[in-house]
Formats: C-alpha cells, structure tokens, sequence
C-alpha cells in the first residue's frame, strides 16, 4: 500500500495519467490520433525540447534560469549553417562539434556574467536574449541558410535511422534525457547541483565549489543548445537569423514547469522533464487534428505554465510529497 | 523639467554631503550618459541638437517609458514584472477588437483599462497571494497574455477609428502628447515614491520584507497595488501605441520587456530592491532615444541595435550593482 500510494503520489504520475486522459479524449473525437503514425508526428514534434528541457532543468535544478537558449540556439545553428554554406567540403558531421562548441561558449559567458558578478541569471539571460540573437543577424548578414546549403546526409537524420526506421533525431534526444540521468542521479556533480540549488548558502559550507558548478550547468546548457541548433538543422533544412530558435526558451520553460521541476530549485526529475515534453507534443500534435489554429498555441503553453506554477504550489503546501520528489 | 525632478529627489535623500550626494550616484551615471549621447549624436547628424527632432523620436518609445517608470516602482519594492509589454498588445487587441465589434470608443477604452486591471490582478494574485517569484510568473503571463492576443487578433491587424488616430501629432505647448502625459506621470510617481509615506514603505519592503512587516507595513497590499497599477498603465500605453500606429496587432511591442528593464536598471534601479529613482528611469528613457535613434542616423541594422540594447543592459546592472556595493553599507 506504502508503495502504490508513493507512486500515485509522484509528480510523475500525474503527468503520466494527463497524457492517457488526454489523448484518450483526442482519440474519441479523432481515432486518428491513436495510431502509430502520429506517434512518429508526436516524437518528431519533440527532441529539440526535450534536449532544451534537459539543459532548462539541470539550470532550474541550480535555482537559475536561463532564457537565452533560443538565441543560443539560433547562434548555434547559424555558425554550423555558415559552415556548411562557406566550406562545402567539409566533412558534415564537423557540424555536430562547431554547434555544440559554439553553445558551450556561449553558454559560459553567461556563467560568467553571472558568477563573476554575482547578478541574477534572468537579467543576464535577458540581455544576452537580444545580444545573441543580434550577433546570429551580424554573423550571417541578415541571410537565411538554404536548403540547398544542407547536407543532405544531415537532414536524413530527421527522417531515418538504421534502427526500426526511427528517425536519429529522437534516438539522439533520448540518449540526451538518458546521459541527462545518469548525470543528474549517479554522479557528484549533479548531486551538487541538487545540493546548490536546495540550499545555495549551506552548499560552500558542504565544501561545494558553487562558482565552479555553476559555471558547468551554464555551459552544458549551451552546448546542450547548441546541439539543438544543429538538429534544428536537421529538422527543418535551414536557419533563419530570426525564426530559428525564437520562443524555443517559452516551450522550454513550459515542459520543464509541466514536468514538476521547481523554480526554487533543488527538485526536479529527468522522467517528469521528459513526460511534460511528451504531453506538450501531444497537445501540439492535437491541435490541428481538432481542427484548432496553431494561433492558440501560446496562449496555451501560457496557461499551462501558470496552471503547472499553481500546481506546484498547492504541493509544495502539503510538503510530503516535494521532499521525497526531491530525491528522484 | 529635468531640473523641477532634479530637486525634489535632493531635497528628500539622506542627510550627506551635497558633492558626494550627487556625484556618486547611479543616476548621475545615466545623466553623464545622456550628455556624452548627445554629444556624440550630434556629431553624426545636426538633427539632433534640434528639440522638436528629439520630441519626435521620444513618441517612438514614449509609451514603453511610461510603463518603464511604474515598472520601476515595482522593482524597487522587490518584485519584477517581465508582462507589461505583453500586456500591453492584449489591451490594446481587446480594444481593437471590442470597438471593432461596434462598442462606442468611451466603453472601448474602458474595456481595455479593465483588460489590463484584470491582468495585473492575475500577476499580483499569482506572485503576492500565492507566493511564486514573480519574475517565472509573469515569464508565464508574458507568453500567456501575448497568446491570448494572437487568438484575438490572429495575423490580422485590427484598425482603429480615425477619430481615435494620432496622440502622436497632438501638440501641447509645442511638445508631442505622450512625451507630456510621460512627463507628468513621472513627476507624479516621482513625488509619490520620494514625499508620500507609501513611497517611503516602498523602500523599506524592498530593502527587507521581513523588518517592514514588523514596522507595521502591509507588505502585501502595497505590492498587490503596484502590480494593479502597472496593469492600468500598461493597458493606457497599449491604447496610446494603438493610437500612434492606426492599427492595432498581437505583436504590438514584442519584446519590449527588454527595453522597459532595460530602462530601469540604467537608471540605476537595484535589481534586488530597495534602492533606485523614478528621476534615473526618466533619464534613461531619454538616454535609449538618443541612443537608438542615434543608431538609426548611423544607419545600423536594426539587429546591431539587438546587440546594443542586450550589452547595455548588462552592462547597466553590473555598474548599478558596482556602485552600490561601494557606496552604500
């Protein structure tokens, strides 16, 4: 009885028993939906916000937030596009290294902006929100990279893979949730980073170098982003200096809060993170199928936030449940 | 006008010696600021040593600086508020859309204020009543109301009568509407938050909840006040940007959070509470339009100017943070 309550108890599970509802609602009305064809629609709509939602968590986990993601992404997506337009012979998985590369530092200088100077992260993500995305326009002149300027080779890999035909993309954002996992529970650094965000004055006292965690959850984030941007690429076959990665931190955010993460840090899982994508997914694969504009998808990312936010609130209240989320 | 604020932020601030008073100041920063941008934007174009050149330009941002001033208040009393920009594009769609619906304009208006009345009593429900940061809160109104705009409006643009076109072109004493009704609401809030016992408690929440509470200040109820009053305002300015432009769209200041932060961290507002002026935030409001019609003259894409905003505002909160941590405590 201990057990089953404690896993009814679980953000988890919630998450879990919203999807089924959800999609067994959607598969009333359009029994469409409940085939493995939108499955694929479904997984291919997320592995650029799952791999956004892990490095958005391992940041919230660390009581920070990071909204510079989507320009980080954007950047990123721009340097390997650039690449690939300037250099055509380079072999096309140099990609994968450049983006990645290119993330991690511009992830840094927000690490540093914020250890060095001790200033909340949101202010400095917000500035560096605009400065990122401004320096994706002067790097590429204002210039969409083409179609044509893709490897084609890269944009196979939203479409295939040896195995089960599924598409690399989604393997490779599961491999990120899973290293993700193993990170945040069975390595010293991510109980660090639990311990930092949980108690950021208790955790020097611990002998934690805060300075030196936080600078590796800042960096990971951005080469985590810039992983999304080359996918990004992957995905859609160009970059555009002002679409790519505009509102990526909003969905972000959004599955992350969904997913039980909490904005005080030092609580959040890896399984809820990937469940609030997937319900995301599924309401973002729903929407057209009940014949709904897409016009309202912001409006209700937006009120899922807050309805996730107050949600939070009412259990952290009862504060049993948040402790032993804690541990997970 | 500058010097009228100029003095009764002097008269109120602590007993120090007058040099140190002034000089070593974050607004004093800002001030310098303006005068080096003028400086230097005058010699890119003999326009900008014309008044009326700089009027017309300061209409351009006017609204986003009215809401920057409330902002600011709410930012010295602990709390941050990233949906006034957001805010603004449903109020003025709600507008739009309600007078488009054949609602007489009066009752329009009244909608949309009362649209924005709404909001910030969800923000202030969200953050003060339920207790969550309010600057995730409002990170999730932000997406939120805009959302609500985009199914309002769609891709649309909802026009607005003639009648209501134009606060722009409408002069008092030679200088453009908004830029008066900015100034008046900064000398407003400015005397509110530096000669009235609300503005002191103001202060004194931002500069330690705990120790306010226990002076007998209602922590709560100020700052639940703020965030109504920030919704007001930053409705009126939705419907003034409605009127500068004829046409009213879901993407209506996009992105303007940005800027209006921006504009009370470079006057010198602390980003933790408790310290800043509502005279930093009117000089960084004229600072911005110097700089960015100043960027505009030298003909920059608009995206370099992306580039300069983002490092000014950090930029900004480093030399805040620098100053007050030397001259304070």
């Amino acid at each position: 009885m201990n057990v089953l309550r404690s896993v009814f108890l679980r953000r988890e599970a919630g998450i879990f028993v919203m999807i089924i509802l959800f999609c067994a609602t959607v598969g009333l009305y359009k029994p469409q939906f409940l085939t493995s064809q939108s499955l694929r629609i479904v997984l291919l709509l997320t592995p650029l916000i799952m791999i956004g939602a892990m490095a958005q968590m391992l940041i919230l986990v660390a009581r920070h937030v990071d909204l510079s993601i989507g320009s980080t992404l954007g950047f990123s997506a721009m340097v390997a596009g650039l690449m690939y337009r300037d250099f055509p012979d380079v072999w096309w998985i140099i990609g994968f290294p450049v983006a990645i590369l290119t993330g991690a530092v511009l992830g840094l200088v927000n690490g540093l902006l914020v250890t060095i100077f001790k200033l909340p992260s949101i202010i400095v993500t917000l500035g560096t929100l605009s400065l990122y995305r401004g320096l994706t326009f002067i790097i590429s002149d204002a210039r969409q990279i083409n179609r044509a300027n893709i490897p084609t080779e890269l944009k196979a890999m939203s479409r295939t893979s040896p195995i089960f035909d599924i598409p690399w993309i989604i393997l490779i954002a599961f491999a990120v949730a899973l290293m993700t996992y193993v990170v945040a529970r069975h390595t010293q650094l991510g109980r660090q980073i639990y311990a930092l965000g949980s108690n950021p004055d208790a955790a020097p006292l611990r002998g934690i170098d805060v300075t030196k965690v936080t600078l590796i959850v800042f960096t990971l984030s951005g080469a985590l982003c810039g992983l999304a941007g080359i996918l990004y690429a992957s995905r859609w076959g160009f970059v555009n200096p002002s679409n790519t990665g505009a509102g990526f931190e909003f969905q972000v955010i959004a599955a992350v809060v969904i997913g039980g993460v909490s904005i005080n840090g030092g609580v959040g899982t890896v399984l809820g993170t990937v469940l609030g994508v997937l319900l995301l997914g599924c309401v973002a694969a729903a929407l057209p199928l009940l014949g709904i504009p897409g016009s309202t998808q912001n409006a209700i990312y937006g009120a899922v936030i807050l309805i996730a936010l107050l949600i939070d609130r009412s259990v952290r209240q009862r504060g049993v449940v948040s402790l032993s989320r804690g541990v997970a | 006008m500058t010097d009228t604020t100029v003095a009764t932020t002097r008269e109120l601030a602590p007993a120090r010696p007058t040099w140190h008073l002034i000089l070593v100041r974050p607004e004093t920063m800002t001030f310098l600021l303006l005068i080096a941008g003028l400086v230097g934007a005058s010699t890119l174009s003999p326009f900008f040593l014309d008044a009326n050149y700089i009027l017309r330009s300061f209409t351009l941002t006017a609204e986003m600086s009215i809401v920057a001033l409330v902002l600011t208040m709410v930012v010295i009393s602990g709390e941050i508020d990233l949906s006034p920009a957001a805010n603004m594009a449903l109020s003025a769609c709600i507008f739009a859309w309600a007078q488009d619906a054949g609602v007489p304009l009066p009752l329009a208006v009244a909608v949309g204020l009362l649209a924005g009345l709404a909001m910030g009593a969800i923000n202030a429900f969200m953050s003060i009543r339920m207790q969550l940061p309010s600057i995730i809160v409002t990170i999730g109104t932000l997406i939120f109301f805009r959302g609500i705009a985009q199914v309002i409006a769609g891709d649309r643009s909802i026009r607005v009568p003639e009648s209501f076109i134009g606060i722009n072109t409408v002069m008092v004493f030679g200088i453009p509407l908004p830029v008066v009704i900015f100034m008046v609401v900064a000398l407003i809030l400015g005397l509110v938050l530096g000669t009235t016992v609300i503005g002191r408690q103001i202060y004194q929440i931002g500069t330690n909840q705990a120790a306010a509470l226990h002076a007998g200040i209602n922590a709560k109820r100020i700052k639940v006040g703020l965030f109504l009053v920030l919704g007001v305002v930053s409705a009126a300015a939705g419907m003034m940007a409605a009127s500068r432009l004829g046409s009213v769209r879901y993407d209506l200041v996009l992105g303007g959070e940005l800027q209006m932060v921006l504009m009370a961290m470079l006057g010198g507002t602390y980003i933790f509470g408790g310290r800043g002026t509502i005279l930093g935030t009117f000089l960084a409001a004229w600072l911005l339009v110097i700089v960015s019609t100043g960027m505009t003259v030298a003909n920059l894409l608009p995206a370099i100017q992306l580039t300069v905003l983002g490092i000014l505002l950090i930029v900004a909160i480093i030399a805040t943070n620098f100053i007050y941590a030397r001259t304070q405590r």
